[in-house]
């Protein structure tokens, strides 16, 4: 009886697992591609613009006939995950993606407290992994030896250079002397862009008169805002999520605060305007690319994503087609669908001429060199003010 | 003056706390039941009165008022479909139950808004300037909503036949049916109270914070839920007394300490009064019954 059972599970895998083969020889040539993104949780907003560019930049190429590597066509076979804005899924989707989908490369998580965890996991798997939007410099380092990870790369600046591009915004174009920080404890992001904001504001000869804290999912902010009030600040620097901008600042204004705001490129979502209202005009934040001054490679882009989705692209999605075109234009160099190739071509790639204008890697680093702009919101939207080179 | 303004962030966020945690406490007290889907149902209201507000345009009393029958009978009925029929079934399966609930109500909500909304501002904006002190209408109607619902709910179980009902059941479930008292009856209203006050706690606060998501009630529950072991678990007045302990040692932390230190005192203190006092500040020791 045992027997017969045995024979007859053997059997049956034999015959699933032809008729899988089976299946897989039969199909036209394809390169999968995995996207991890924070399609539910915090930061739906991001997840949606940066699934819809993914969307987009491959259908573009599939219709088109597909992505010419080595003289073969190929489609590009997209395998969308979501990390639900929690550090433990995105390394679980991170895992299945390459090891159960076998994509040649990840693209995503976009907020830096989900990119860092997997991007580990990608080193040590050697696969090629691009974070459109992940800013914190850890994402790139490797946290053992100091060095910079060899599969892991990014589409956006990093903190670093936000955060002193910030302090001297803040102090030459706006002159403010007396600064106020708040940031969220648990946002990566935030954390890092507090304390190299702080640091060259102390070298210019600024005063940080505040530096508070809270926590991811915090909604009352009335004790951090009163010490903030009795600090007396010029200005208030909030590099936080977009989520969180307006409750803060409608707070601010009911205790009688009437300081500046500047922010980071976490505000860079239409939400946080439909949620602030008249309390966030007249503030500023740093931006991957303004809509209003699009070079023509952008305004195609812009075009396309408007018919498609009926909305202006915001920086997760301009930054997330910006990382699909590089990974293809690798592929295109590679000339083979290979992980350890297509690394090695991103890696030696001389520029590249995307969305959010020119990015190039430094020798052995995964970080591009590109220039950041700084928006103002006026009117009910995000205007272009001013471009910082790096 | 720097004080006195800290002194009435206490006072408004202790209120929001005391409103939910009133609910949570009483549940508790009545049937034994930690009701972890209650900061859920107080986000319910939430989006309930955003729905009036957005798409009826009503103003602020009929949204109060749809929102906290709504959530009541919600409340009701999860009682009567989720937890009614594990009554005699161990007192952790009723709690897995209670998170199921929670998790459920998240998701549900979820598929409709997955992203924040923001909930109109339905009562006059009143900013009262009293020399560097700012107090708004908002402040001075959450905090008396809190103690006056406190007052009723108080009077309600300690001075109505129901209330003798629901305080007979606490003390003995089997024999209390003997007297011609309707358990299940007794129960549904303690779970239209309690929702009830979570329902008017999820309104106070998506008007005093005017951003609302599906995930918003866990981490205020959680707080409630300090509030309510601090105060003493099943104490109504106790409720209140550890919310608003628990709103000023918050504050107290953001103001002389590193705000990143707020979260491990609020939980530090949990442990604590788990630890040494788990029947909480004004709540009595339970007697061993043989």
């Amino acid at each position: 009886m045992k027997k017969t059972v045995v024979v007859l599970l053997v059997t049956m895998l034999t015959i699933m697992s032809m008729v899988l083969v089976g299946c897989k020889s039969s199909a036209e040539l394809t390169i999968p591609i995995g996207l991890n993104a924070e399609l539910t949780g915090g930061l739906p907003i991001v997840g949606a613009s940066c699934k819809n560019a993914a969307l987009l930049a491959v259908k573009e190429v599939n219709d088109a006939g597909g992505l010419d590597v080595g003289g073969k066509k190929y489609q590009i076979k997209l395998f969308i995950e979501d990390n639900a804005y929690k550090s433990d899924q995105s390394v679980a989707v991170t895992q299945k993606l390459i090891t159960q989908d076998n994509v040649v490369a990840i693209i995503g998580p976009n907020a830096s407290a989900m990119a860092i965890p997997p991007s580990e996991i990608a080193e040590t798997s050697k696969v090629l992994m691009i974070s459109p939007w992940s800013t914190n410099p850890a994402t790139t380092i490797d946290s053992k030896t100091g060095q910079p990870k060899k599969y892991v790369f990014r589409a956006c600046f990093i903190d670093t250079f936000q955060g002193k591009l910030d302090a001297k915004f803040a102090m030459e174009t706006l002159g403010a002397k007396r600064i106020a920080v708040m940031y969220d404890v648990a946002d990566d992001a935030g954390v890092g862009l507090s304390k190299y904001f702080k640091e060259t504001v102390e070298q210019m000869g600024g005063n940080i008169v505040a530096f508070e804290t809270y926590t991811s999912g915090d909604k009352d902010f009335s004790g951090q805002l009163t010490k903030i009030k009795q600090a007396n600040p010029d200005l208030i620097y909030l590099p936080v999520m977009y989520n969180y901008v307006p409750v803060q600042i409608k707070q601010a204004h009911a205790l009688g605060i009437t300081a500046k705001f500047l922010g980071s490129d976490g505000w860079a979502s239409d939400e946080l305007i439909k949620l602030g209202g008249k309390d966030v005009e007249g503030t500023f934040h740093t931006a991957h690319y303004a809509p209003d001054i699009a070079t023509p490679i952008a305004q195609n882009f812009i075009k396309a994503y408007n018919t498609a989705y009926s909305s202006v692209p915001d920086d997760v999605a301009a930054l997330t087609y910006d990382s699909f075109g590089m990974l293809f234009e690798s592929l295109k160099t590679a000339g083979k669908v290979d992980r350890q190739a297509v690394r090695d071509a991103l890696a030696n790639m001389a520029h590249y001429e995307g969305v959010t204008g020119t990015l190039q890697f430094k020798e052995g680093s995964g970080d591009p060199i590109k220039s950041a702009v700084i928006l103002e919101t006026k009117n009910g939207k995000f205007v272009y003010y001013a471009t910082v080179q790096p | 003056m720097y004080a006195v303004q800290q002194f009435i962030n206490i006072l408004q966020l202790g209120s929001i706390y005391g409103l939910i945690a009133l609910g949570y406490t009483m549940v508790y007290g009545i049937i034994r039941l930690i009701n972890f889907a209650h900061g859920d149902l107080f986000m319910v209201a939430a989006f309930i009165s955003y729905i009036l507000a957005v798409y009826l345009k009503l103003p602020f009393i009929p949204t109060l008022l749809i929102s906290v029958v709504f959530v009541a009978m919600l409340g009701m009925s999860i009682e009567r479909l989720a937890y009614k029929p594990l009554r005699q079934a161990p007192r952790v399966s009723v709690v897995i139950t209670a998170l199921g609930v929670g998790l459920f109500l998240e998701n549900f909500v979820l598929l409709f808004y997955p992203y924040p909304q923001v909930v109109p501002t339905l009562l006059p904006t009143i900013n009262w300037n009293l020399g560097g002190v700012t107090v708004s209408f908002l402040h001075v109607l959450i905090v008396g909503l809190a103690l006056l619902l406190m007052l009723i709910l108080d009077l309600i179980v300690n001075r109505t036949m129901v209330g003798m009902a629901m305080r007979a059941i606490s003390w003995n479930k089997t024999i209390v049916p003997l007297m011609g008292v309707s358990v299940d009856k007794i129960i549904s209203i303690t779970f239209i109270l309690g929702t009830g006050l979570a329902a008017i706690a999820g309104v106070m606060y998506s008007q005093a914070f005017s951003t609302i998501d599906p995930y918003m009630g866990i981490l205020i529950g959680w707080q409630a839920f300090i509030c309510a072991v601090i105060g003493g678990i099943g104490n109504i007045r106790g409720a209140i007394l550890g919310a608003f302990i628990l709103a000023a040692v918050q504050i107290l932390v953001v103001t002389f300490l590193p705000s990143t230190y707020r979260d491990f005192i609020t939980f530090t203190l949990l442990l604590v009064f788990l630890a040494f006092r788990p029947y909480g500040i004004l709540g009595k020791p339970p007697i061993e019954k043989v």
